[in-house]
């Protein structure tokens, strides 16, 4: 069976401590995977060990390491790399992704390319993210900008990032690191330990100092040591997994996002020309990330959109992993998606709230079998009142409430909300979310949630979460 | 498994065998004897209508009593284990567990004495020098590490620093989710130790936990503290941390690790390496204790020599009986070897089968 080993400072290391991943559909062993001891962790993060990881990292100027991690783009979608001691090409690595996520690979293959795309862009990602900061102030800490002294500080010397394993495509939010000169310490999420270790291997093919790349995977308890031994974290994962990190401000938390589409007062009649945003905000990815739609918030019609996005996405349906019209992907673990389908069952025995697409499923479960896979499918319910406990859920699929409100309510009460595709031409509706605290991302007009430009900062700034601006003054001749 | 060939013990396990169940007779006369016995197994034997005196021939005999209840050990009168035979002697009480709810507690004038008395001559001078002084870094308090460490030091010619961690208060910190208050604790510790270690040139052997070594070592070289030998137990150890100390934290020192508890003593473990996986292996200090592996589900069937089952543990000792106690562990069955020429067990950790998570290794 393949294995895939820790890698400490870049070099592999074979745990006697292994977990076997299943492929989704089987169920039998299809990759097993070293797994990091927590003292082995903690001493490799020892903050000596972690200088030096990014002292390799400095002696390289950031138009190098940009240039390198532009290179790391290409090897990592088109060559073949080591993964453990076998070779791996990206047809290799769309299938292994997919035979442990479930995630059919025209999806990863998607999700590859918008890693690709982040690294092969990630000077514009980072003229972004710093607003365009000439980034040879990065090399010697200090500079000088339209006459103003300018200086910049690392927070932290490494970047330890617990990964979930749900979708490829948030290893984008991390992949511009290396060339912040800051090291990377990854926690692959139990099913999907390829990514991480297929992009280290690309920068490393790229040139990058291997010194610079630790890949622990590990559990729950040793995740958590990377978080407060790193200087700066990244954590993804549910509210329960996620919250003992809410106010820790060293560590970044990508929760559930609660993303929505709006449909100011202005366009409401207009509903039907946006029906192609809702859906594709909703289903696409399989609904997967935090930037999927788990609501529609509208100040009338609600009913009739409703009833037009569960005909429209009961359509939806289960095919086979290599079809390339697949766009729904089945649960890992069966009880998840069963877990879940309750979760939505017990809500919907709450009075005022009914899954629209029932009617479109023939009555039947919204978990479904196919081909060994189990799905959910799409479920769209209408909610009468934003109180309801289905009005503001999140899950991992293809699932959102349609809300009818009042116009003046939005956007407080749409509570924190990772991404809204405004959809209003309506100057007034539009400056009281440009004011809102809980709105992050803001995508004007009939743009999709879940279309992300890379440039602009994803709950919080990278570029800011890795580097602090500093004070400086300097003696006047 | 091992790759060691393995050498003819039948010769050497029968004679162990007869000397096992020849002192099961001697330690069911003394505990059912009503001159000598405790009022627990007095009154068991009256309730169960059987002498066992009478009955029991030896070591399979023992099957007759059923598992031992770890229950009986919680609540008094504790003085209801104290043998008669050992009245008027000074008696030290030690318990196991005890987070939530009330504690297991044994009895013990000078078993484990003479637990870490054998257990001494089975360290490598070379590596626990005789004359050595010890640092003992690990619970203490009510459990029996605490005079049995410094008896072992004392017996060796040396004398012992002590330095205590409540486990108790660190598995309530973790319930709590208290993780920084953990890692402080944990520095307040190694914090104490290395003031010792470093003011007392001649403490070179170590008695820690997994978890407390670890974090001395992140914070100081077993070498620059001029710690030779390290004896290492109180919670589950891996292969994995087996491997990653010999590697990376030992630095030249011997590494001892013990499977022990209160309530049966202290086993001893057999050197492996890689080419065993740095499998930890253990043997039981027979005939004082037993340690046998059994079906999960089937509790009275000893499973085959590298099949996994549960622990099963056995305390023969004119201060203790305790027959068939199934531990909160599984492991696999080894086969005995020269040293020890009965059954050991390899890799014990958690028992799999408990419907709720044994919150272990925390200190």
């Amino acid at each position: 069976m393949l294995h895939l080993p820790i890698l400490r400072f870049g070099q592999p290391y074979r745990s006697l401590d292994v977990a076997t991943v299943p492929d989704f559909r089987t169920r039998k062993p299809y990759v097993s995977v070293s797994q990091a001891n927590g003292g082995l962790v903690r001493r490799d993060l020892l903050p000596q060990n972690q200088a030096q990881m990014r002292k390799a990292l400095d002696a390289l100027p950031v138009a190098e390491l940009i240039a390198r991690t532009k290179k790391a783009a290409e090897l990592f979608a088109h060559e073949t790399l080591p993964v453990g001691d076998q070779a791996q090409t990206p047809a290799d690595y769309v299938r292994q992704v997919s035979a442990t996520t479930g995630l059919p690979h025209v999806m990863v293959r998607r999700n590859l390319e918008k890693i690709r795309g982040v690294m092969e862009n990630v000077d514009v990602v980072l003229a972004g993210l710093t607003r365009g900061l000439p980034l040879e102030i990065l090399d010697s800490g200090a500079g000088e900008i339209a006459g103003h002294a300018m200086g910049f500080a690392p927070r932290g010397d490494a970047l330890g990032v617990v990964l979930p394993s749900n979708s490829p495509g948030v290893h984008a939010l991390w992949a511009p690191t290396i060339a912040l000169k800051t090291a990377l310490v990854l926690k692959p999420g139990s099913a999907e330990p390829w990514s991480p270790y297929r992009i280290i291997q690309a920068f490393l093919a790229a040139g990058m100092p291997s010194e610079a790349f630790g890949y622990y995977p590990t559990d729950h308890a040793s995740a958590g040591e990377i978080l407060r031994r790193c200087g700066r974290g990244m954590v993804f994962g549910d509210v329960s997994s996620t919250k003992r990190w809410a106010k820790d401000p060293r560590v970044e938390v990508h929760g559930p996002g609660y993303s929505k589409v709006v449909i100011g007062p202005d366009q409401a009649d207009d509903w039907e020309r946006y029906l192609d945003v809702m859906a594709s905000s909703i289903a696409e990815n399989s609904g997967r990330s935090c930037v999927n739609a788990s609501g529609v918030w509208v100040t009338k019609h609600g009913r009739a959109i409703a009833e037009a996005l569960g005909e429209r996405l009961a359509r939806v349906v289960p095919r086979a992993s290599e079809d390339p019209e697949a766009d729904l992907a089945p649960f890992a673990d069966p009880r998840i998606a069963e877990r879940i389908s309750a979760m939505v069952d017990q809500g919907l025995r709450e009075p005022g709230a009914e899954d629209v697409t029932m009617k479109h499923r023939g009555g039947r479960s919204r978990v479904a079998e196919f081909d060994g896979g189990t799905y959910l499918l799409p479920t769209i319910v209408h909610c009468d009142s934003p109180e309801h406990p289905l009005a503001n859920r999140e899950f991992l699929f293809p699932f959102a409430s349609v809300v009818e409100v009042p116009e003046e309510s939005m956007p407080e009460i749409l509570g924190p909300t990772l991404a809204v595709a405004l959809i209003s031409d309506d100057e007034a509706f539009r400056r009281r979310f440009f004011a809102s605290h809980d709105v992050h991302r803001l995508n004007l007009g009939p743009v999709p949630t879940q279309r992300v430009a890379w440039d602009q900062p994803h709950e919080g700034n990278l570029f800011e979460h890795l580097w602090a601006r500093r004070a400086l003054q300097r003696a006047t001749a | 498994m091992s790759t060691t060939t393995i050498p003819d013990l039948t010769a050497a396990a029968a004679t162990a065998r007869e000397r096992l169940d020849a002192h099961v007779r001697e330690i069911v006369q003394w505990h059912f004897d009503p001159a000598t016995g405790c009022d627990f197994w007095l009154d068991w034997a009256k309730q169960a209508g059987w002498d066992p005196r009478q009955e029991v021939k030896g070591y399979a005999d023992l099957e007759r009593f059923g598992n031992f209840q770890d229950e009986w050990l919680r609540g008094g009168p504790v003085r209801k284990w104290v043998p008669k035979g050992y009245a008027g002697k000074p008696v030290s009480l030690f318990e196991t567990g005890g987070s939530t709810g009330v504690p297991k507690a044994r009895i013990n004038i000078d078993d484990f004495r003479t637990d870490y008395e054998n257990f001494s001559a089975t360290l490598p001078d070379q590596f626990f020098p005789k004359g050595a002084d010890w640092m003992h870094i690990g619970p203490s308090g009510p459990r029996r590490l605490r005079l049995a460490i410094e008896h072992l030091a004392q017996h060796r010619g040396g004398i012992c620093f002590m330095v205590d961690l409540d486990p108790r208060w660190v598995i309530k910190l973790i319930k709590w989710g208290e993780i920084e208050m953990v890692e402080k604790y944990k520095k307040h510790v190694i914090d104490q130790a290395l003031v010792l270690m470093k003011a007392h040139p001649n403490i070179q052997c170590l008695f820690t936990t997994p978890k407390l070594l670890e974090a001395l070592c992140e914070r100081a070289s077993l070498k620059q503290l001029g710690i030779k030998g390290v004896f290492c137990g109180g919670t589950e150890m891996t292969p994995q941390f087996h491997r990653f100390a010999q590697e990376e934290l030992m630095e030249g020192a011997y590494f001892a690790p013990t499977y022990g508890n209160t309530l049966m003593g202290l086993a001893t473990h057999r050197e492996t390496g890689p080419d065993e996986g740095y499998a930890i292996v253990y043997y039981p200090p027979a005939p004082r204790a037993m340690i046998e592996v059994v079906d999960k589900e089937q509790t009275d069937r000893v499973v085959g020599y590298g099949e996994t089952g549960r622990v099963r543990l056995t305390t023969l000792t004119r201060e203790f009986f305790m027959p068939r106690f199934l531990e909160r562990d599984e492991a696999e069955r080894e086969r005995p070897c020269e040293r020890y020429p009965w059954d050991g067990v390899r890799n014990v950790r958690p028992f799999s089968g408990f419907a709720t998570t044994v919150v272990e290794g925390v200190y």
